[in-house]
């Protein structure tokens, strides 16, 4: 039931120039982005890969790392999924083309920016908060542009109803505005650097509550909304259970917003703060399977088609790690696992189980799925797309499975102690022993890496072989009930 | 519920507002208190505002990112009181915007670093670091000794970080330039005495060096410890 129904058709067509731009730097961005990552991995390894170099350290480029995978690569990706999904779910045409396009080119510029800056040594010193004063106001004007737009559309819609995936964009955009802008409530000396309002430990909760809510309202609910719109289209199956949808998206974003302080067990954080970030995390657990089981249990009766559609193997894995993330990211905050692991790659392995497995592999299935329809064509190669799948599979175990090895091993060498009663290792000896470790994970990550270039290259062909159209809105809901009502 | 929920999703506004308020409910309640009940951060009898030229060196330590492999926050463990010193408490960072407790301990922790080795360790390790810890994979930062520090911004800065609550006199604003110069000066003495060449006295590895030997020593432990 996609555009090509002979449906009567309405005056306006979607605007899909938009969503394109946005696939685009997804793709290039992603790329950057990841090669940030892996050279910051082989610095790990191989320390002259710092390349004497101010402008190349492990302190500068790995900011440059997260910023471009979760603000650049993610970022994009959530708009184009939004921008394409919003106008057929209202079934109307993107309220201003101006606004999109000053979001589209706001985005990209807002990245240069923010990469020029993070090399040359200006930023935050907050984790993914790292942008300067200026590129934070940048930040904020170009995230109301996109709340305008959005919002404007919704209220321009002709479905009066507001399918799940909205409730999720909804949660987004209202939830990581209020974080951007209390964590960086700051007072500039230039546009350049600036002193943040809170200071210490209120500053660490604040960073904290914005940081795991980063990964809950960046990472996360948006991803959500594409799993609800975009696999049930490509199963072609409608979602599992309406109820669960209901119990889960309101559970999870109550829930997530209390959690950040298990980023500061046993740390000088008041006792009773932390124990309310432990519980909540441990209650995470719920909505967060409720969101797997449901996005799982969708493919009931399509599963014999994940055999052979590499787009459904996309989701079948993103949504297992997404359940093993939301499983080991809980266990990693009861305060004793936390004493254990805090500190150490444990912590680097289990975000990655969830950027490199449910974010990426999310953006991937979806971006396979849009690509061809982006230009009414067929995607290149079906089997290009598998071995894809694959390599990025096989990047990611060997990336996770390295990583528990590095932290356990690191965590219980700091805690060893000899019969004396002395420290049995000296800090040295445990980094030392990493080095091999630290090279699979490099591995791993190259071979993700390959694997979105792979995706690049076949999207590339994909978009060679069609043309860019902005197809007529349908007159008439061409809504299939079975969407909406199960 | 099911009925009454599917009115309510075709009611964009009231369900956004619905969102909004219970995405502030566990943030409010979690950080507010943190501002209203006092012995949430102890105040510590002691802990002083940075002295120009660690502020300076402060913004280095934060401009060169190395927070993402040191943490500054030792835990209440044996094993980490053994290995660093005290463990941190809340109050000795009442002066920090940002914090930097850092999250990642790819070196070790730092928070109690001050005064643990000479001026000219930490001059040496900047320059290289397996010098002086062989098999290090922390990077060379050797542009520390060739940049002049720019204090063309203290003055600024302190008056910006007065305005957040930070106890800085007007008189200390003014006389930043002269006390810089004055602490600077003191490193320089003592890297002479440990006989490190070349030495200048207007370089920004000065003020990082400064920065480094005041962490985690307002509480006086180190002396304390001494018999």
């Amino acid at each position: 039931m996609n555009y090509t129904d002979p449906a009567p058709v309405s005056a306006e067509n979607y605007d899909d120039d938009t969503v394109r731009g946005f696939v685009f730097f997804t793709m290039f961005w992603g790329a950057v982005g990841m090669l940030a990552g892996l050279w910051a991995a082989l610095e790990l390894a191989f320390w002259q890969c710092n390349l004497e170099s101010p402008y190349l350290t492990f302190g500068r480029l790995r900011p440059l790392h997260t910023n471009a995978v979760i603000f650049a690569f993610s970022g994009n990706a959530i708009f184009a999924s939004v921008y394409y999904s919003v106008q057929r779910l209202c079934r109307t045409r993107t309220a201003s083309d101006l606004l999109s396009k000053v979001h589209l080119w706001g985005w990209q510029l807002i990245i240069v920016l923010d990469a020029v800056c993070l090399l040359s040594g200006f930023t935050d010193g907050k984790e993914y908060a790292e942008p300067v004063f200026i590129v934070d106001q940048l930040i904020t004007l170009i995230w109301v542009v996109f709340g305008v737009n959005f919002f404007w559309t919704l209220a321009r819609r002709r479905e009066k109803h507001l399918y799940v995936a909205i409730w999720f964009y909804i949660a987004t955009i209202i939830t990581i505005a209020v974080l951007h802008l209390v964590n960086n409530l700051s007072i500039p000396v230039t546009l350049f650097k600036s002193y943040i309002v809170w200071s210490g430990v209120q500053d660490a909760l604040i960073q904290w509550w914005y940081g795991h809510n980063a990964v809950g309202f960046l990472l996360t609910t948006p991803f959500l909304g594409m799993m609800y719109y975009y696999l049930p289209k490509a199963a072609e199956k409608p979602v599992y259970s309406y109820r669960l949808s209901i119990i889960h998206f309101w559970s999870l974003i109550f829930i997530y917003i209390w959690a950040g302080p298990h980023h500061l067990l046993y740390t000088a954080l008041p006792d009773w703060a932390q124990t309310l970030g432990m519980c909540f995390s441990l209650m995470l657990l719920a909505p967060s399977w409720g969101g797997m089981l449901n996005g799982l249990l969708t493919l009931k009766g399509a599963y014999e088609r994940v055999r052979t559609d590499p787009i459904l193997k996309f989701f079948v894995v993103a949504l297992t790690f997404y359940g093993m993330s939301t499983f080991e990211g809980p266990m990693l905050s009861i305060r004793s696992v936390s004493a254990l692991g805090h500190y150490t790659d444990w912590i680097v392995g289990h975000v990655h189980g969830g950027a490199l497995g449910w974010v990426g592999f999310t953006v991937f299935a979806v971006f396979y799925w849009l690509v061809p329809r982006l230009y009414g064509t067929r995607l290149y190669s079906t089997k290009l797309a598998t071995i894809h799948f694959w390599t990025g599979t096989i990047g990611i175990v060997l990336y996770m499975v390295s990583m528990w090895v590095t932290g356990v091993t690191q965590g219980l060498m700091w805690r060893a102690f000899s019969q004396d009663g002395s420290l049995t290792y000296s800090f040295i000896e445990t980094t030392k022993i990493l080095f091999p470790y630290y090279l699979v994970r490099a591995l791993g990550g190259a071979l993700y890496l390959a694997g979105l270039l792979m995706m690049v290259y076949n999207l590339v062909q994909t978009a060679r072989s069609g043309r860019a159209t902005n197809p007529p809105v349908p007159a008439e809901s061409v809504r299939p009930s079975r969407l909406e009502q199960v | 519920m099911k009925k009454d929920h599917r009115w309510l999703e075709s009611q964009g506004v009231l369900m956004s507002v619905l969102v909004t308020v219970l995405v502030l409910v566990g943030g409010l309640v979690e950080i507010v208190p943190l501002y209203y009940v006092r012995s949430s951060v102890p105040p510590i009898e002691g802990v002083k505002p940075y002295t120009p030229l660690e502020l300076e060196g402060r913004d280095i330590y934060v401009r060169e990112g190395c927070y993402n492999c040191h943490s500054q926050m030792v835990r209440p463990f044996r094993d980490e009181t053994e290995r660093y010193g005290p463990y941190s408490k809340a109050g000795e960072f009442v002066y920090d915007h940002p914090f930097q407790f850092g999250s990642k301990r790819t070196g070790p922790d730092l928070h109690r670093v001050g005064a643990k080795y000479p001026d000219s360790w930490h001059y040496y390790h900047m320059l290289d670091p397996r010098q002086i810890v062989p098999g290090s994979v922390m990077p060379k930062y050797s542009w520390l000794h060739q940049n002049k520090l720019d204090t063309s911004l203290t003055k600024k800065k302190m008056q910006v970080l007065r305005k957040l609550g930070v106890p800085y006199t007007p008189e200390e604003i003014e006389g930043a330039q002269a006390a810089m110069q004055a602490q600077a000066g003191g490193i320089y003495d003592r890297l002479r005495e440990q006989k490190v060449e070349n030495v200048q006295s207007d370089r920004e590895i000065i003020a990082l060096i400064a920065y480094l030997q005041r962490l985690g020593g307002d509480i006086h432990w180190r002396e304390a410890q001494q018999p």
